[in-house]
């Protein structure tokens, strides 16, 4: 099958708008007859389901939290970029598009970033417009900071909780339209099954999680923003429900898998204290503006950290990367803690961390502060008094949840940081339009790939996830649907339909009868512990080729040895939790793969044997300048399909922040 | 550290409820409350018994999913802190802790400690919304919003909507979730042509679920996670009267 991305012709910068001006539209009356199934509340999908009920369309919203806003997007914090230029430091759509596909390490589409930077001004409007409150200046305009991987002030936030004041936004544009009658909201329930009929998406099986009850669901299209599938390494800062479910049946019923070797591991996440932890909180990379990151020059070193002079710290970041520094983009950085980790130089009791430290940051806002005030001579208890203040006001809340869970106050000593997986730039493949290789079946925010190439640049979620719900979708699925208008709603007791639900049926039947002796959690720290090993910040060959023979062995050990207690017909976690893992564990294999398969560096995905002497990510885009796209095959090894990449604008070079 | 647990547990909405004691042995006290029902449900599961139900997803503090009543108090015995942010460096060796669901004329128990607060989207659907089109906006600085004004906003935006407000409240009040979204939106520019329409509707929605009224206890500014002050709801009082005499 060849992929075909569907790329409007034209120059870059009027794709979109020829695009627009000749997509084709459906009727106002027709629209109230085609029924669309959005999966998910996050960003994409509260937004997508807002804006296309808005449109007229009939929308099923579906989520597996008690609530629409609790969709994982509300835990982003940072915030969200947008080439709005209003600090007028030299940004612009075209500045916007350059940086996204650069941090990328130049394996994203240029087409889709192009657009996705053009819309982002258009993101900040409608936010605002919904009273999400972002950070102000005095003046009453819009604040922007400025985030890793770029020299401009670009990002809006709204302290460090971003992603919950967006969501709650999209949230509430949901729930109008539920009021209105345009959504049906449907908590509590998990997609279970994709029914395809001749070949085009046509509807869903879901869970009701309560009562255990499996439903049909009709739809014209079905819209999946189900998110990233980054527990499929057990620790990781996503939700303890984020799953790969949604997508993994997509993949099953002959939707595409691209990329899916590229995860992002954040570089300031809280490090792991124990066996019994559960997941991983981040650091916000904002804090990078501020906080600088050392280890001793020592190694082994055991004083406590105020206790090490500066003259014996190693600033690793600032040394290495003069030009960016601390801002360096997110794999640098972390590869760069690793190192120093590897080397014997990491920090705290385990020795798997490194310092930030806001001691520099606290004593420089506290000399303009006293300046500010008209202070002659302040004493330096009193600069680091009114430093604190400024580092509270622009953090205080990140430093919190930090003393929440490590019992250290970092306004005294400095936090201690380690990498964690936090953000999957793979998944479905999707064309321009954010179709899948599904007729009717779409891609929307962290669950397609189309954006972020290797790696994603912070505050870039937030938007992408924002622009396909709020601009792309509702433009591209009407080129769908006008061919739709004439199909009435398939009755659910199509055989389709029932095939698929006794499928889902089957599945739980099969995972309860299991009846074995280790718990869901068992496995999933195994599976995690395989990944985070072979397949995590730096991988070789050897080590993936050992954790695709450990995966499937684990895979047929779960199914024979896993326990799931409770019944089908009821609230019962667990059940819910065996059918995410029994998908992470065929998808890890797959990551595995396409990594073993990409025989360069690029981004999230280093591979030690392409490293250049200074051990910096080696591309090879002579061989490697693809999408590598994954098809299912039943009872064989799925196959890899390439979508060459062509730089029309850009052209790659290898990436450097010195 | 070891502890005794009592837990409530109730099969499901049409079931009574009853406490069940348990014992777990070698917490540490860099787990969180979470992690450590973690600890006991997989030896619950281990010794074939059923594991506890608990809501909770982000463990992060801000999703608001989790929701545990711990020794008589919403989210246990920390200020602002989620249960899920709470950590067990907070109890002691031997303690016995008390562990209950959200109780709450609005709120029911689906199962264990995992209960039903559908009833907070019905409120916001009554009106906790701007209603604007995606599309109409126009440029996001065309309309300056004074920097205090857009501080209170964020302030009581920043609410998670987890209900703790609800459970410590004697009456069962949801005045403080409700106020904190009327206070927000009657805060900006964009909030005033529905300022007063929203106040009607929300508190009509409000009532008609089944939420009790503000009695000024000043429980739920003290149990919310958030530190939401109370004062929203003096605002949101002022806001109804407002309304329901501009609407004469």
């Amino acid at each position: 099958m060849e992929l075909n991305a569907k790329i409007p012709d034209g120059p870059l910068e009027e794709k979109w708008t020829h695009y627009k001006g000749t997509c084709r539209l459906v009727n106002p009356n027709n629209k109230r007859n085609l029924e669309v199934i959005v999966i998910g509340t996050g960003l994409a999908g509260a937004s997508a389901a807002a804006s296309l009920a808005e449109l007229g369309y009939q929308v099923k919203s579906f989520c597996f939290q008690d609530s629409a806003r609790r969709a994982h997007s509300i835990a982003a914090q940072g915030g969200i970029n947008a080439a709005k230029n209003y600090q007028n430091d030299g940004d612009s759509v075209f500045r916007l598009f350059y940086d996204t596909v650069k941090g990328g390490d130049y394996r994203s589409r240029e087409s889709n970033v192009y657009r996705l930077a053009e819309v982002s001004g258009n993101i900040i409007d409608q936010c605002v417009a919904q009273g999400v409150p972002f950070a102000r200046e005095y003046g009453g305009l819009l604040a922007n900071r400025s985030f890793g991987g770029v020299q401009v002030q670009r990002t809006f936030y709204a302290a460090g909780q971003t992603g919950q004041q967006l969501l709650l936004g999209a949230y509430s544009a949901l729930e109008r339209q539920v009021a209105l009658g345009k959504i049906q909201l449907f908590t509590r329930h998990e997609m279970l099954e994709l029914v395809v009929i001749d070949g085009k998406a046509r509807g869903i099986i879901a869970r009701n999680l309560v009562t255990g009850q499996l439903e049909r669901h009709f739809g014209h299209a079905v819209v999946l923003a189900s998110g990233g599938y980054g527990n499929v390494f057990y620790l990781s800062t996503n939700a303890m429900g984020s799953n790969v479910t949604a997508a993994w049946k997509a993949f099953k019923q002959g939707a595409f898998f691209a990329n899916p070797c590229y995860t992002q591991i954040h570089p300031t996440c809280i490090p792991v204290s124990g066996e019994h932890q559960s997941k991983l909180t981040l650091m916000s990379e904002s804090l990078r503006n501020d906080g600088r990151i050392w280890v001793p020059k020592q190694k082994g070193d055991t004083r406590k950290p105020n206790q090490i002079p500066e003259e014996e710290r190693d600033y690793y970041l600032e040394r290495r990367y003069p030009a960016f520094g601390n801002l360096v983009p997110r794999d640098v950085a972390s590869r760069g803690a690793k190192e120093r980790c590897d080397a014997g130089y990491g920090v705290g009791a385990s020795k798997m961390a490194v310092y930030l430290d806001f001691s520099s940051a606290i004593l420089r806002y506290g000399r303009a502060e006293a300046h500010k005030m008209q202070m002659d001579h302040p004493d330096e208890q009193e600069v680091i008094r009114l430093g604190k203040n400024v580092v509270a006001e622009k953090y205080g809340n990140l430093f919190e949840m930090y003393e929440k869970i490590t019992g250290e106050n970092p306004y005294e000593v400095p936090m201690r940081i380690y990498p964690a997986v936090h953000y999957t730039m793979g998944g479905l493949w999707v064309d321009y339009e954010l179709m899948t290789t599904v007729q009717g079946l779409y891609a929307l925010g962290e669950c397609n790939f189309s954006d972020h190439g290797a790696n994603r640049l912070g505050a870039s979620a937030l938007m992408q996830g924002l622009a396909d719900g709020y601009f792309i979708i509702p433009y591209t699925i009407g080129n769908y649907l006008a061919g739709e208008i004439r199909t009435k709603p398939i009755p659910t007791d199509h055989p389709e339909f029932e095939k698929a639900e006794r499928h889902a049926r089957e599945r739980l039947e099969r995972l309860k009868n299991v009846g074995g002796t280790h718990s869901v959690d068992h496995f999933h720290k195994e599976l995690g512990k395989i990944m985070w090993n072979k397949c995590g910040m730096s991988r070789n060959a050897q080590g993936l080729q050992e954790a695709i023979g450990e995966i499937r062995a684990l895979r047929e050990e779960f199914w024979r040895d896993v326990r799931v207690p409770g019944g089908l017909d009821e609230l019962n976690p667990e059940l819910e939790k065996a059918g995410r893992v029994a998908d992470f564990l065929e998808l890890g294999e797959l990551v595995a793969r396409d990594a073993l398969e990409r025989n360069e560096s690029c981004g999230g995905h280093f591979r030690e044997e392409y490293a250049t002497e200074d051990g910096e990510a080696k591309r090879d885009d002579e061989h490697y300048c693809f999408v590598g796209a994954w098809e299912y095959k039943e009872n064989a090894p799925a196959e890899l399909h390439k979508e060459p990449l062509n730089y029309e604008v850009m052209h790659p070079t290898q990436r450097s922040y010195k | 550290m070891n502890l005794t647990l009592k837990i409530w547990r109730q099969q499901n909405q049409n079931t009574k409820g009853r406490f069940e004691t348990y014992q777990v042995s070698d917490v540490s006290p860099d787990m969180s409350f979470l992690e450590m029902f973690d600890v006991l449900n997989e030896r619950l599961i281990n010794e074939g018994k059923e594991p506890v139900a608990f809501d909770h997803d982000c463990r992060e503090g801000i999703c608001g999913m989790c929701s545990m009543y711990i020794n008589g108090r919403a989210h246990g015995p920390l200020h602002g802190t989620t249960t899920c942010q709470l950590h067990m460096r907070h109890f002691h060796d031997g303690e016995t802790i008390v562990v209950e669901p959200w109780r709450g004329g609005a709120f029911s128990v689906i199962k264990d400690l995992v209960v039903d607060r559908s009833s907070f989207d019905r409120i916001i659907e009554a009106g906790g919304y701007i209603s604007v089109n995606t599309g109409n906006a126009v440029d996001a600085n065309a309309t300056p919003v004074e920097k205090d004004k857009a501080d209170n906003a964020f302030a009581a935006a920043t609410c998670i909507g987890c209900g703790a407000c609800v459970a410590a409240c004697p009456n069962s009040s949801a005045m403080l979730f409700v106020s904190a979204k009327i206070s927000q939106f009657a805060e900006l520019p964009q909030g005033q042509p529905e300022r007063r329409s929203r106040v009607l509707n929300m508190i009509a929605q409000m009532d008609k679920e089944g939420f009790g009224s503000c009695s000024n206890t000043g429980a739920c500014e003290a149990e919310c996670p958030k530190e939401i002050p109370i004062t929203h709801i003096a605002r949101a009082n002022a806001e109804y009267l407002s309304a329901t005499f501009a609407a004469d």
